[in-house]
């Protein structure tokens, strides 16, 4: 079995195993990823660090592509919803 | 901040298949290489997660790459050029100026994205996107997915999710059968391709599989519910849990354009060397026109070759190149969009999904210059990655010149002056070339 991480995503725990990306975390989460300027929730859709629709804040880092960064133990991860 | 510099001989951009390549073959010929790609890991999108999985093709460069002197980079994307032979390449603990005598880009392409309503609804989202948020560990075990698009892609990614538990509902292609039909014809003359073919049928035995079929509207309250296709003169509600829908692929040609390499028709232009209008810059794989992963592989080795003066060892794959372009033609013949998917938009469709510019506004002007001054449209943090092939497409618009920085960054990282770089050539690449 793969090794288990723990994050936390809006304050919910979830166990993602090793190597899960946030993108990943965010969607077993059960929440969406940004807030569009017109008010549409939207998440990813390129899953490959171009389209910008999956940021998220990461521990207290604003912007952050979720598709593109890996998961580890402890990550606050925080969506606009 | 860190910042930091480093001096190679050959820096390749892109760590897929023909960036490896590129790596492996630059440094196998004695040249300093340093491979600098925005993922977590090498391998790129179609070999994302593989390359430590023994016995694959993708494991055996990765490891080829791994005994070579090359220097890996992964979680780093370059977002300028801030001097003459230097791109800055950004990381979360900082940047990194990276110099070069020789430049290899092979920074692959990306899904085309055509805006239908519903589209922006969260799991509607590219076919490769599914894939890799899948190899990336989202679970898809007992989810309904509709594939759709055009291309071969689609049939590699439904087998994919249907090995990984996910229920397929239906496979949608654009082209027609008869199009599919000479399209399967052709690549009777490859060996290797046929037994793909082979083995994809029967990963997807008992999947319904519509040619001529295209989605035409998605619908779910704050996520995907149902999904509405055209198939013929009908339409039908699916419903699912992920719709994964692209048309084919977009080559990545925005940072060839900022470093000044010539495009021509949305293709980066290269001789029989790889070798770009900028005598020090060589270009492989998708960016010089989509052709898939044994192109990818060949034209990265002739690069990497050519970029560490090795001409004559790179001309031996020069009529390898020849046979799998034929391939990469075929491919662009058989899944060419019908032009019944131009009007996939309505009005109040979103077109610019970074700044909710919708079709309805962006009709009334002529160019994608104009619309951009007047509705923002492209303007948003993907700089019209998604938003100007779509529009291309739906309204002729011919993408603009490429601008620094080439993705989004922090003012800090943008404006910080180059670093003088560290002397770190190898002894082979010394002297004149």
């Amino acid at each position: 079995m793969p090794e288990q991480i723990a994050v936390t995503v809006n304050g919910r725990h979830v166990a993602v195993s090793s190597g899960t990306t946030v993108a990943a975390a965010v969607i077993l989460a059960g929440a969406h990823c940004r807030t569009s300027i017109s008010g549409e929730p939207r998440g990813p859709l390129c899953g490959m660090g171009i389209c910008f629709e999956c940021r998220v804040e990461i521990d207290g880092q604003r912007h952050q592509r979720s598709c593109q960064i890996v998961c580890s133990e402890g990550m606050q991860v925080s969506t606009s919803e | 901040m860190n910042s930091g510099q480093k001096e190679f001989d050959v820096l390749v951009v892109g760590g897929g298949p023909a960036g490896m390549a590129a790596a492996v073959s630059a440094a196998e010929s004695g040249a300093s290489v340093g491979i600098v790609d925005d993922n977590p890991q090498l391998g790129g999108q179609i070999w994302r997660g593989e390359v430590q999985n023994c016995e694959s093709e993708a494991s055996r460069w990765f490891e080829r790459l791994c005994a070579s002197n090359a220097n890996q980079l992964c979680g780093m994307r370059v977002i300028d050029q801030p001097g003459l032979g230097v791109l800055r390449a950004e990381g979360c603990k900082g940047f990194c100026d990276l110099s070069y005598r020789k430049l290899v880009l092979a920074n692959g392409a990306r899904e085309r994205f055509l805006p239908f309503p519903g589209w922006t609804i969260p799991n509607v989202m590219g076919a490769g996107a599914l894939q890799a948020l899948v190899k990336s560990g989202l679970p898809v075990q007992g989810k309904r997915v509709v594939v759709a698009g055009t291309g071969p892609l689609l049939l590699a990614v439904a087998a994919y999710l249907r090995k990984r538990g996910a229920e397929i509902v239906l496979i949608c292609e654009q082209a027609s059968r008869s199009s599919l039909a000479k399209f399967g014809l052709s690549i009777l003359s490859q060996r290797q391709k046929i037994g793909q073919a082979l083995s994809l049928r029967k990963d997807l035995s008992g999947i319904r599989f519509f040619t001529n079929c295209w989605p035409v509207a998605a619908g779910g309250d704050g996520i995907l519910q149902a999904v509405i296709i055209s198939h013929g003169n009908e339409v039908e509600k699916v419903a699912c849990d992920y719709l994964a829908c692209g048309f084919h692929l977009v080559p990545n040609t925005e940072l060839a354009a900022l470093v000044g390499c010539a495009v021509k028709d949305g293709y980066v232009v290269v001789d029989d060397f790889q070798q770009t209008s900028i005598p020090s810059v060589f270009c492989a794989g998708e960016p010089t026109g989509i052709g898939g992963v044994e192109l990818s592989l060949i034209e990265g080795q002739i690069a990497g070759l050519a970029a560490s003066g090795k001409n004559k060892a790179s001309q031996k794959l020069f009529s390898m190149r020849t046979r799998l372009q034929k391939f990469a033609t075929r491919l662009d013949r058989g899944f060419a969009l019908r032009p019944e998917l131009k009007k996939l938009a309505l009005p109040e469709t979103i077109i610019c999904r970074c700044e909710d510019v919708t079709y309805g506004s962006l009709k009334k002007y002529t160019s994608w210059r104009a619309a951009k001054l007047q509705t923002r449209c492209g303007m948003g943090p993907c700089q019209g990655r998604v938003c100007g092939p779509a529009t291309e497409f739906f309204l002729n618009w011919k993408p603009d010149s490429v601008r620094p920085p080439v993705f989004p960054t922090i003012l800090e990282n943008l404006a910080a002056m180059p670093c003088q770089p560290e002397q770190s050539h190898s002894g082979a690449m010394r002297g004149p070339q």
